[in-house]
């Protein structure tokens, strides 16, 4: 191997990049333009595109490949929900995930590793209670343990009752799992250009063109692109390129921020959340202790960092998992979520016709990608809303239909 | 930001303040439509901007409005509900006059 990197090294050809022909030129008109190259721009470009045979599609992000939070976030994987709508949505994500790596020929290192929510408070353990039944319901993995047998299948976490808020006991969810986050936005990328799908970075959308209440085509920065249907994903902008369109979402644009620790050996196999404390812990592949919290405390389009976030998650953490006082922060970052009121996506079809949107994830939607592009590419195709998204329509708002996953989604993201 | 200024209180650390979200104007509950009623509650405007919002000085249970730009994170102005509301029927009788 150290030979064969050598010579490659010295080689005077290498191969083009393999995982993605970038397109030169943006063309008049497509079938799909779809805004936002996150992950689940990606995943529905590609789900038209293996699924539908809809390939004249035109990807288009104003950054680059997956530089909004499909690549910051804390690739909490899980199926543990509160609401029966939620349970099943997030349930046949969970089950294209096992297949996606194989699907997507790219190591997505999906990694199963159990997942707790702690109950600090006879309240939150009767959430957790309420889970585990419509879990179970729905044929989700889920049930509630004590603290006896949290320090048996985590033993490095601190469940003593000698601390400000001892452990009653933990919704636990064995299939919880974590995965690489860039893989998954490449994964769809490489496979939906592979099928002819274009991509294109440093290409803003500035306008959307509407003629008679339809979509008909967007302004980008390299000039007017029209389109048979367009559909956005742009999370963190989602009301400002709603508003192009020429509609109000229910979404406040709100950070989320994370950090990791430097790299320690393996330590930590489970991914362990903590609603009450407002903190949560995975040990990723590398090493690294992966580290959040709920959203800032106001409203912000901006990716800054603060100290209080992350003075207010050592606090906490320190009480569950003592060592970490060993530790140091390497990085920290944060994301712009696409935070709703019911703390449950929109999807599907919008005011205006031709026009779809893919929003209100929030700090939740990266274990939704593969599932959202998927259900999101069926909208798309036959114009109309499939039966796993109706309750996420735009419209539950106007009926007061909302799908309540606070309890389930505020801190375990 | 660190410090936010609360027009009775003065300076204080953003950690006693809290949040309202965006002044939205509130239809009138005897007439307005289910729709309009059902905007008014979840629809956001969340622009990318300048825009005046609600904050809460905690320790103190006071209610005022701020005007911050959500980009930079900048506060221009903060002042008492009642001065934002009699700016905002001013600019208004402005607006029918013109
Ligand atoms: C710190 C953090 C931790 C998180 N943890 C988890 C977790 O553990 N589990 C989980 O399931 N979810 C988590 N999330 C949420 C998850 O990251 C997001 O919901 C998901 O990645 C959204 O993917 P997306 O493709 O919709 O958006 P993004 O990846 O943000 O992509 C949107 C793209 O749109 C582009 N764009 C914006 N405006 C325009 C325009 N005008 N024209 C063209 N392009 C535009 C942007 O450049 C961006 O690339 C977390 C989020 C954050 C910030």
């Amino acid at each position: 191997m150290p030979f064969a990197l050598l010579k490659y090294a010295l080689a005077g050809e290498h191969p083009d990049n393999p995982h993605f022909r970038w397109s030169p030129d943006l063309k008049s008109t497509y079938d799909v333009i779809v805004i936002g190259a996150g992950g689940h721009g990606l995943a529905i470009a590609y789900y038209l595109a293996a699924r539908h045979g809809i390939t004249n599609i035109a990807v288009l992000d104003k950054g680059w490949l997956a530089g909004g939070n499909t690549a910051r976030n804390t690739t909490i994987i899980r199926a543990n929900y509160l609401t029966p709508e939620g349970v099943r949505f997030y349930k046949e994500s969970v089950e294209l995930w096992r297949g996606l790596s194989n699907e997507l020929d790219i190591n997505l290192m999906y990694s199963e590793r159990g997942h707790f929510t702690l109950a600090h408070t006879d309240a939150a353990l009767r959430t957790a209670r309420w889970r585990a039944e419509v879990n179970k319901h729905l044929g989700v993995d889920s049930e509630v343990i004590g603290p006896d047998d949290i320090a048996r299948i985590c033993p490095t976490m601190n469940v003593s009752d000698d601390v400000r808020y001892p452990i009653l006991g933990a919704l636990y969810h064995p299939p919880g799992a974590i995965a690489r986050h860039d893989a998954v936005a490449w994964g769809y990328a490489k496979e939906a250009i592979r099928r002819g799908v274009d991509v294109f970075t440093q290409t803003p959308v500035n306008k959307i063109i509407v003629e008679n209440g339809r979509a008909v085509g967007v302004e980008t920065n390299k000039g007017p692109v029209y389109a048979g249907k367009i559909v956005q994903a742009v999370a963190g902008s989602s009301s400002e390129v709603a508003r192009m369109a020429g509609f109000r979402l229910p979404i406040t644009t709100i950070p989320l921020q994370a950090c990791v620790s430097e790299p320690v050996k393996p330590i930590l196999d489970q991914i362990v959340v903590s609603g009450s404390l407002h903190v949560y812990i995975s040990q990723s592949a590398r090493g690294e202790m992966v580290m959040g919290s709920a959203t800032d405390p106001y409203g912000l389009y901006s990716t800054r960092s603060t100290l209080e976030f992350k003075e207010g998650l050592m606090s906490h953490m320190l009480e569950l998992f003592p060592f970490m006082g060993e530790l140091r922060v390497l990085r920290q970052w944060a994301g712009m979520a696409d935070m709703t009121p019911d703390f449950s996506p929109v999807m599907g079809l919008t005011p205006v016709e031709n026009y779809y949107i893919d929003a209100g994830w929030g700090t939740w939607g990266f274990k939704a990608t593969p599932v959202c592009g998927l259900r999101m590419a069926e909208c798309i195709a036959t114009g109309r809303q499939p039966d796993l998204l109706k309750p996420f329509a735009l419209d539950r708002f106007r009926s007061f239909d909302l799908v309540g996953e606070k309890g389930a989604a505020s801190v375990g993201h | 930001m660190k410090i936010l200024t609360c027009p009775i209180n003065g300076p204080r650390n953003i950690s006693e303040f809290v949040w309202g979200g965006e002044v939205k104007e509130m239809p009138d509950p005897a007439t307005a439509t289910d729709a309009e009623w059902s905007e008014y509650l979840f629809l956001d405007n969340n622009r990318a901007g300048e825009i005046f919002e609600w904050w809460l000085h905690a320790p103190t249970n006071t209610w005022f409005i701020a005007h911050r730009n959500t980009v930079t994170d900048v506060v221009l102005e903060t002042m008492t509900v009642d001065t934002y509301f009699a700016r905002r029927a001013k600019a208004e009788r402005a607006e029918e006059e013109a």
